[in-house]
């Protein structure tokens, strides 16, 4: 247990003074400012837009520079910061189906109506270190572009395509008055609907949620699972505010879109079909939508009637550990001051290694005798 | 502060839903144009009366929601910073913005757009002035779409195996 303790104002002010000195390195190097972070960095940017829960590139740039890159302490800078502002309330659903297309790939279909775009990505190249980009860079050679043909069957999801064969479960129907469940306001309490296992796993750190994702491929919850699609681009947000009564386009976000499709061998009631994982992010962030949406797919094994045997597929397991600003705090509080904490504990030790001692003794003279 | 939702209702009877999607798409262009476009509109337009902050800019948050498998059930998914702000005309025409991001300035400017394309005097000249914006933006549209098409790939499948 933690106690309170009084003191060290000198020292703790001192230490913040060399914090920001360490954190501006060397003044021969120029600051970076946090548009650079925000442009040059937008990968990091996105991700911690993601685990913050809060979309704002700016924010989330000056997070990461007050946080010296470090993402966790960032994550928690823009958590810290959001619960300064009132909440406006809910937007309406963002369509996915009109996002404005950066990227899209399938590796069900390759031939998939409205096609596979690459987009920007690290796909195909060859991980070698460019060392142009430490010379004084040259500007990179424009992007390349072509007409773009018109698909006038624009671009489906794949699930819809499945769809028409029957072969793949429905998306749960939109039920207009059931409340959306949201763990800003309530406390995450099991079991949980899939409305708040989305909204945990779309905050949950990365690296937790991919290493979940990883043991479902390996066996800890088989799942059989193909990318169905990856999309990445913008999508409209809209919002209706009480006073206006009508939609108002908010303007647009980057979002990245994951839909995972897995073999399912069929129960009493649902014949053998593909079941459907899902991922939605902020940003470009590809590995944490596909994650997500593995991790999605194998906490459903309850829906679904099957066996409830790994981790990743222990939604209170998972739903617990997800959240990286969390787990950072309970960690990370075992440094403060635990004096009397530890004094107890000492002295429980020493008695107990007092009443060793006197028991060893009395088995070495019995045995003696 | 002063304001009030039902303060807002504007004088005449309730607009039109011609009204409400030209507002609808004057707001989209607003949303995405930049702060500078925003100065040039209202330089263009010229309006000399007399701006009443109802609200002044605020920066809150909106809960974002996706779709479960993108058609399905809503959930929340992440907050998003937005700035609304709600000025009055001196014809009482009442201009509402709600955007993205905590751009002050641009969100008290894009609310007296707003005011002036529900004004009689004002609506024609000030669509008129988004025309550029509008353009420019789908240029802009326009030319990541031909960057994004030039990454169309075509994979084949190869035969595997001897036979």
């Amino acid at each position: 247990m933690y106690v309170a303790v009084k003191g060290g104002e000198a020292a703790i002010d001192n230490a913040h003074r060399l914090l920001a000195h360490a954190r501006r390195g060397d003044p021969a190097v120029p600051e970076l400012a946090t548009e650079q972070i925000a442009e040059q960095m937008s990968l990091l940017v996105d991700r911690v837009m993601t685990e913050g829960s809060l979309y704002d590139r700016q924010l989330a740039a000056l997070a990461l520079k007050q946080a010296r890159g470090d993402l966790i302490e960032a994550v928690f800078l823009v958590r810290a910061f959001r619960t300064t502002l009132p909440r406006f309330g809910y937007s309406e659903p963002v369509d996915t189906a009109r996002m404005e297309l950066r990227r899209r790939i399938s590796a069900t279909y390759k031939d998939l109506p409205g096609g596979q775009v690459l987009g920007p990505t690290f796909d195909y190249t060859h991980r070698l270190l460019d060392f142009m980009l430490m010379a004084n860079g040259e500007a990179p050679v424009a992007p390349a572009e072509v007409e773009v043909q018109p698909d006038e069957d624009g671009t489906p999801r794949v699930t819809d395509l499945l769809d028409a064969e029957g072969l793949i479960e429905a998306s749960s129907a939109l039920q207009d008055e059931a409340p959306v469940g949201d763990l800003t306001r309530e406390p995450l309490n099991f079991p949980a609907e899939r409305d708040l296992r989305l909204q945990a796993l779309a905050r949950g750190d990365e690296g937790f949620v991919l290493a979940l994702g990883y043991s479902t491929q390996r066996g800890y919850g088989r799942t059989h699972p193909f990318v169905g699609e990856v999309r990445v681009g913008e999508v409209e947000v809209e919002f209706t505010p009480q006073e206006l009564g009508f939609p108002v386009p908010l303007g647009r976000l980057t979002v990245t879109e994951c839909q995972m499709i897995s073999q399912f061998k069929g129960s009493a009631a649902v014949p053998p079909q593909f079941t459907r994982g899902y991922g939605l992010v902020f940003g470009q962030s590809e590995r944490k939508a596909m994650a997500m949406s593995l991790v999605d797919r194998s906490l459903r094994a309850r829906e679904l009637g099957e066996d409830v045997v790994a981790p990743a597929q222990d939604e209170e397991f998972v739903l617990s550990h997800a959240d990286n600003l969390q787990a950072t705090g309970f960690v990370e509080h075992l440094k403060l001051p635990h004096y009397v904490d530890f004094q107890a504990e000492l002295d429980l030790v020493r008695r107990m290694r007092a009443e060793h001692e006197r028991a060893q003794a009395t088995h070495l003279s019995e045995a003696a005798e | 502060m002063a304001f009030t939702p039902h303060a807002a209702a504007a004088p005449d009877a309730a607009p039109d839903n011609g009204m409400i999607a030209r507002r609808q798409r004057a707001m989209a262009l607003c949303a995405d144009a930049k702060r500078t476009d925003l100065e040039e509109i209202l330089d263009v337009l010229r309006y000399e009366g007399a701006v009443e902050d109802l609200r002044r800019p605020e920066t809150g948050l909106v809960m974002v929601r996706g779709q479960i498998g993108g058609d399905g059930a809503p959930f929340n998914f992440g907050e998003a910073t937005v700035i609304r702000a709600a000025v009055r005309l001196d014809g009482g025409e009442v201009g509402f913005a709600y955007q993205l991001g905590r751009d002050a300035q641009k969100a008290r400017m894009a609310a007296i757009i707003d005011a002036l394309l529900q004004s009689p005097r004002h609506s024609r000249v000030t669509e008129d002035a988004l025309k550029p914006i509008e353009l420019r933006l789908a240029g802009e549209r326009a030319v990541r779409e031909r960057q994004t098409a030039a990454t169309r790939v075509n994979f084949f499948t190869m035969v595997r195996g001897e036979d």
